[in-house]
């Protein structure tokens, strides 16, 4: 317990911040609506740019900087923009994509994050960066983008749950070695780019097939009967 | 180096003029001269490396390993793109594209060849996962280019299991990077595997075998093992056939080319490490590929559709590539490194063949083709003779490298040649108990042959043919020094 | 410990106390004139609930034919055990002869016991509202428990100790810090406090439509001077509330020993962040509407959710490896 009081107070507020991205991953499995889930992912990508700057700050890295910058136009205002816009020209901006057993979905949760934790601890046994407790932290937020994926039924809010999947990854990322090379981080993010252009334009591809966006509902191909 | 410009170049290139060029008859020629100028870019940097030894060595990297795949990448693009011209004109005639998307289909195509050859060719592990990300991307809406429900479902399971799998992968890549970092200096070599290979005794073991772990489940969600397999058979089956013979010749490859490479790392820190199984990443190999090639294997018997029954076949070889290199010494990955060129060659041949067997029929269901043998007669002989090719049946090539890994297993793990052998049964079994009707069966009445293009079929069932009787001096060589690198001994 | 047990420390005790029964009604009623001021509404006076506790004092009280006796003990359980509970927390002086028995969680029984006697007593008049109160506060509370629970395990985790002298001395002593646990535990600890006090948006304190009540519907049935136990019980329990989120969390201020400047000090700071939280209740009570009933499992699912988050925290970011 000291050795947490010992750290400097911007440290501690890295480490604040990481916990409450934990808490919008949580947050994010937790919406219905289809604009809660956007916008709730929007502020996880805010929460992971501070996270980003304040670990630049600290660290000296200013590589970082560009990578927060990165992660704030992309992941909190562009692709939330697109989804939205999407979402609107579909007419689902304001659908309901029910959580089906929220107690489950919550317990679930809260194991992955113990799990996460106890498959970390190696890892972040040999760390030496300030941030290597929160290593845990950014594999549970790539853990409960998966969960959101599993339990969602509509193409969008699993869409969303994708990125939020990757923005566990580039947390994880920043938590562990301070950001990856620059050029791998830029085909990152092109790559992150080019997926939710794809995304955007598959779901007018998947409503024009089947009338809706209830991926339960693409269910013709499987190995028994056909 | 410039043998290397010239071979990324010419694709990335190519797509982007192939996205501006409006004309259909012109975009397929344009692909196919664009694929002809790749392989000879490619055949120049195989000659470069023939004669000097490993070229690049900062963020690329072409050595033994790689070469050849390269070269194979850029033949079966060409092949495919002589085949795909008449094959998706009959197409766009029959009414089933629109111009637009051949528009599309031409420049993904490139864009396609350019992501598995920047793979191939690129020494930095993080630009190894962009491209194999870029790959599923540049194909996932050619999968659902025919808009029916059935490929627009198959797209979305390939898009969304295809990318949560690569993104383990990139876990896997940060948590390497982690562990490089801690060694290696400079952050901007930390990623190159060169310099891990050389560094690799010095690598944290605990962190190296989770990130092993990660980086298997990951790369192996796109070489289709089992249980991460379900979007293969879709996926493969959905899309035109042109996209089914790249995706299953070569991006399974690629894949597959990754695990290898992030093995090598793997085996050299856990072998310097104290207290930790030095076999774990071919252990696991060896688990996953097993179950792929049973499981596969027995859904061979099951399949109705011409495409997916490849499909399966598909998984069941790369299950048995997987288990090749798992089981490791010199023999089994020499046997593995044959057994990807020949499967590539013998897996796109096929493929050719089934999309003008489907063609003549008019459907992909099994149930429905009959009698290509007296239709047609060059593509039900095409047919067989692939079967029974990919079947490992001598001479042809996937036979010598079966046998070589048979008989590496029988030298360490004697129990699993059963297993093997059973499983190469039932596969025989399964593949020829649909395979029969088909090709010798009655014909329907009104069934007519068509215009072909089977060329590139005999080529690349000589070429097979021809590798399993006699391996060119060259390739044996590039594939001893392969093996060398892989294994630590050669097997010449 | 030992001068704990001196007459002068026992006296300083029940003097706490009787501040804290004290200034219930005025902390009641400051939220209420607030929430006024926002409303653009004219306030009550400020003193309007002691006056209404005189009055009902005062009042006959009418007790339906089908009452047991428990019905005519409830009310003096629920404040009793109100004012008990309100005199094991340290309100301007940490160390008080109750500190051995000021456990959080002998906090959260004596709200239990109360809360007990509260829906018996609703339930014995045989009135359809009292049955409807008293199975929507239970099943509040039901809900509300675990997570209440959970913030008591992150904040012992934290200052290693139940007791809550401890826990306050424990944060004045350590050095001003930003701990991801104790930010979760105190919204959590927000959460469920508007959930127990029966504050908006779980129940409205000033409805008069029966079927929306959930407090209200229990208290129907009293009169006299049963009405005012249970009225200054509600009071007592939303200052409780009020003075652990403050003192918890933020507890500069209070006095360690007790000297009388250290306790007007005290005093003076906690009217300051009594007043400061009363008018932010107020602000959240007027931005925010009230939920329907079946959303209340949500919203205590947040703050157990939450109180979780912040416990995990504390083990993955703040413990020592």
């Amino acid at each position: 317990m000291s050795g947490y009081l010992q750290l400097p107070l911007l440290e501690q507020a890295i480490l604040t911040l990481a916990a409450l991205v934990l808490v919008s991953s949580f947050a994010l499995l937790a919406q219905s609506r289809v604009v809660a889930t956007i916008h709730v992912f929007a502020w996880q990508g805010v929460l992971l740019a501070l996270t980003t700057a304040l670990v630049a700050s600290d660290s000296g890295l200013y590589h970082l900087y560009l990578s927060a910058a990165l992660t704030l136009v992309l992941k909190a205002l562009f692709i939330p923009w697109l989804l939205v816009r999407q979402a609107r020209r579909l007419g689902i901006l304001r659908d309901f994509d029910a959580v089906l057993r929220p107690g489950v979905t919550l317990l679930a949760a809260g194991a992955v994050v113990i799990f996460c934790y106890a498959v970390a601890q190696p890892v972040e046994r040999f760390s030496r960066t300030l941030t290597h407790d929160a290593i845990a932290l950014s594999l549970a937020v790539v853990m409960l983008g998966m969960l959101m994926l599993v339990t969602r039924r509509k193409a969008i809010t699993q869409v969303v749950g994708f990125m939020a999947l990757e923005n566990g990854l580039f947390f994880a990322a920043v938590t562990a070695t301070h950001g990856m090379p620059m050029v791998v981080e830029l085909g990152i993010a092109f790559d992150v780019l080019v997926a939710a252009i794809i995304f955007g334009i598959f779901f007018f591809h998947i409503r024009d097939s089947i009338d809706t966006l209830d991926v339960d509902q693409l269910n013709r191909l499987s190995e028994s009967d056909r | 180096m410039s043998a290397l410009v010239w071979t990324l170049l010419i694709p990335a290139v190519g797509a982007v003029l192939l996205a501006l060029l409006p004309s259909q008859r012109l975009g397929a020629l344009v692909n196919v001269v664009l694929s002809a100028a790749g392989l000879a870019a490619a055949l120049y940097l195989a000659w470069t490396v023939l004669d000097g030894g490993e070229v690049g060595g900062g963020q690329f990297y072409v050595d033994a390993f790689n070469v050849y795949l390269i070269a194979l990448t850029a033949l079966v693009g060409l092949s495919t793109a002589l085949f795909s011209r008449p094959y998706m004109t009959h197409e766009a005639a029959i009414g089933r594209i629109t111009p637009l998307r051949m528009r599309l289909y031409h420049a993904s195509f490139q864009g396609f060849l350019f992501t598995m050859l920047l793979a191939l060719s690129t020494n930095n592990l993080g630009v190894l996962w962009v491209a194999l990300e870029g790959a599923t991307l540049a194909t996932v809406l050619l999968v659902s280019l025919y808009r029916t429900p059935e490929s627009v479902e198959a797209a979305w399971k390939y898009f969304i299991l295809c990318g949560v799998g690569i993104a383990q992968a990139l876990f896997g890549t940060v948590l390497l990077y982690f562990a490089a970092a801690r060694v290696i200096g400079q952050p901007e070599q930390a990623l190159l595997w060169s310099v891990l290979h050389a560094h690799a005794g010095q690598l944290e073991p605990a962190v190296m075998a989770i990130a092993f772990v990660f980086l298997l489940v990951g790369y192996g969600t796109k070489v289709g093992l089992v249980p991460l397999h379900n979007w293969l058979p879709d996926a493969h089956s959905e899309g035109p056939t042109p996209m089914s013979a790249v995706l299953s010749g070569l991006l399974l490859n690629v894949a597959l080319y990754a695990v290898v490479r992030v093995k090598m790392l793997t085996d050299g820190a856990l072998a310097a490490g104290v207290g930790h199984t030095p076999q774990l990443a071919g252990h696991l190999m060896m688990g996953f590929g097993l179950l792929s090639f049973i499981v596969a294997g027995l859904f061979l018997h099951r399949q109705r559709d011409i495409k997916r029954l490849f499909s399966y076949s598909s998984i069941e070889h790369m299950g048995l590539m997987t288990f090749a290199f798992g089981v490791g010494g010199p023999l089994a990955t020499f046997g593995a490194l044959l057994h990807m060129t020949v499967h590539s060659l013998t897996k796109s041949a096929l493929f050719i063949t089934v999309g003008h067997a489907s063609q003549v029929a008019g459907t992909q269901a099994i149930d429905r083709i009959r009698g290509l043998i007296r239709t047609q007669p060059t593509v039900g002989w095409g047919l067989l003779v692939g079967s029974v090719a990919i079947a490992g049946f001598p001479p042809f090539g996937v036979f010598t490298s079966e046998f070589l890994l048979l008989t590496a297993t029988m030298q360490s793990w004697p129990w699993l040649t059963v297993p093997l052998l059973l499983g190469l049964a039932i596969a025989f079994a399964g593949l020829f108990r649909h395979l029969q009707p088909m090709v010798f069966g009655e014909p329907p009445p009104g069934q007519l042959p068509i215009a072909t293009s089977l060329a590139p079929v005999a080529v690349h069932l000589g070429l097979v043919l021809w590798l399993g009787l006699a391996i060119p001096g060259f390739l044996a060589r590039w594939f001893d020094q392969a093996t060398r690198l892989i294994t630590g001994s050669g097997l010449l | 410990m030992a001068d704990h047990l001196s007459p002068l420390a026992w006296l300083l005790a029940l003097a706490q106390t009787a501040l804290f029964v004290a200034i219930a009604p005025l902390f009641a009623s400051w939220v209420k004139r607030v929430k006024s001021r926002l409303q653009n509404r004219c306030p009550p006076p400020l003193l309007q609930p002691y006056r209404d506790l005189r009055r009902l004092f005062a009042k006959e009280v009418l007790l339906a034919e089908t009452a047991s006796p428990v019905f005519r003990v409830a009310p003096y359980v629920v404040c009793g055990t109100a004012v008990l509970a309100a005199s094991v927390i340290p309100l301007v002086l940490v160390a008080i002869p109750m500190a051995a028995m000021a456990d959080v969680i002998v906090l959260v029984g004596l709200f239990a016991l109360g809360r007990f006697f509260l829906a018996l007593a609703a339930l014995d008049v045989g009135t359809p509202f009292g049955g409807m109160g008293a199975s929507r506060e239970m099943t509040v509370a039901a809900l509300a428990e675990p997570a209440m629970l959970m913030v008591v395990f992150t904040l012992a985790m934290v200052a290693s100790s139940t007791n809550l002298s401890t826990i306050i001395l424990h944060t004045l002593q350590q050095p001003l810090a930003l701990r991801p646990s104790l930010l979760l535990a105190l919204l959590a600890l927000l959460l469920i406090g508007i959930a127990e006090t029966g504050r908006i948006p779980v129940d409205n304190p000033a409805t008069h439509l029966e079927l929306t009540m959930i407090h209200e519907a229990l208290i129907l049935e009293f009169s006299g001077r049963h009405l005012a136990l249970m009225e200054l019980a509600a009071q007592v329990k939303l200052t409780i509330y009020a003075v652990l989120v403050a003192n918890l969390f933020a507890p500069w201020g209070i006095a360690a020993q007790p000297g009388a400047g250290a306790l007007l000090f005290a005093a003076a700071a906690l009217a300051a962040k009594l007043a400061l939280f009363g008018a932010l209740l107020a602000g959240a009570e007027t931005a925010v509407a009230k939920m329907r009933l079946f959303r209340v499992a949500t919203f205590l699912a947040v703050a157990f959710t939450l109180a979780l988050i912040g416990m995990l925290s504390f083990v993955i970011l703040e413990a020592p490896a």
